[in-house]
């Protein structure tokens, strides 16, 4: 059974158990490492990628039901919202060890995209599903608030 | 929650009388009248009964809690992760339902469960089960301004076809199925439809 979709706009077809979660199709035959394994359960976050703009949990997300999708890494994110993020990260320097934050990123973007202007509890809620053992929330939040206000244009 | 042996008693009792019935509508089938089914017909009451414990059982009050945290697992624990209702019953930005819950169960205990559309009433009709009596719950089903706007045909279908409800018998590993079975429950919506759905407290 071969599963057809693409990965940041690039093509793909995929061969083989069609259970396969989608996580270990990113990391192990696409080479894209930048999508983190946590908790292999939709637990913690970790893994959160886009699939036709909606964030989702690929370690649970069986190929087979990508057939036909879009799916975007941290690799792929792109436009004004992902170069907010980029930035307001960067600046902030938010990441202690790092290992959640790509799945932060991404949770973020979908965020973003539906909530330009979110308020703190908007924040918190939504990010709720992201896990950080070195607790980088208050720097998390912080530049989700930056890059809101680069979105806005008025915070450059 | 509905204590276990009282729920085995009247599955027990459905069943007994399921079985009785069968059997007599075996003999008018073989005498040439031929039954319109093969369930007990239940009073309005009796069939709430069975429709009432069915709808506090976990797979079924998780997602529709009094508040707006939905519940989780057999002991209706509220959701890990700060899971809210959200504006439209589909969960919050950035974390919708369908972050983690797909259109199908995982093949393992402890992954999230799915099915289609999966997600909670919407916060301006909340529909909320947890902590309704059997009278209260009933009064707020029948009722359109509670209920969705739905009228006795199209609860029935809900409750018959609807596949997010359906999975309630079907919930995957590591989850207790609806603990009455689903041809009890069908033959119990029907009867209380045809009963005009009667509730607890129209008898006085």
């Amino acid at each position: 059974m071969t599963i057809h979709f693409t990965v940041n706009g690039r093509a793909v077809s995929v061969d083989g158990d069609p259970s396969r979660p989608l996580l270990w199709v990113l990391r192990e035959t696409l080479q894209l490492t930048g999508t983190k394994f946590g908790c292999g359960a939709a637990q913690c976050g970790a893994c959160t990628v886009h699939v036709d703009g909606r964030a989702r949990r690929s370690c649970v997300l069986p190929v087979l039901s990508l057939e036909g999708t879009a799916v975007t890494t941290i690799e792929g994110l792109a436009g004004e919202v992902g170069d907010a993020l980029v930035r307001a990260w960067t600046e902030l320097d938010v990441p202690q060890c790092g290992w959640c934050q790509t799945g932060q990123i991404m949770s973020a973007a979908a965020l973003l995209s539906e909530r330009r202007e979110p308020s703190d509890a908007e924040i918190d809620v939504g990010m709720s599903g992201n896990a950080c053992r070195c607790a980088t929330y208050v720097r998390i939040r912080k530049a989700i608030h930056r890059a809101s206000a680069l979105l806005k244009g008025g915070a450059r | 929650m509905i204590p276990a042996p009282k729920i085995l008693v009247r599955v027990t009792a459905a069943l007994l009388v399921l079985g009785v019935t069968a059997f007599v509508a075996a003999c008018a089938s073989s005498s040439g009248d031929a039954p319109a089914r093969d369930t007990p017909r239940l009073s309005a009451s009796a069939a709430w009964d069975v429709i009432y414990d069915v709808l506090q059982s976990p797979r079924c009050l998780n997602c529709h809690p009094a508040g707006d945290t939905p519940l989780v697992g057999d002991e209706s624990l509220p959701h890990p992760q700060n899971v809210r209702r959200g504006p439209n019953g589909s969960g919050v930005f950035g974390m919708r339902c369908d972050t983690c819950h797909q259109d199908r169960n995982l093949s393992d205990a402890h992954l999230p469960p799915g099915a289609p559309n999966w997600h909670l009433p919407h916060p301006a009709l909340p529909l909320i089960f947890e902590g309704r009596d059997k009278s209260a719950l009933c009064e707020q089903l029948r009722d359109p301004a509670r209920n969705g706007r739905k009228s006795p045909a199209q609860l029935a279908e809900h409750m018959l076809h609807d596949p997010l409800v359906l999975w309630g018998w079907d919930p995957g590993p590591g989850r207790a199925a609806v603990p009455i079975p689903r041809e009890v429950f069908d033959a119990a919506v029907e009867d209380w439809v045809a009963g005009d759905c009667g509730c607890p407290d129209d008898d006085g």
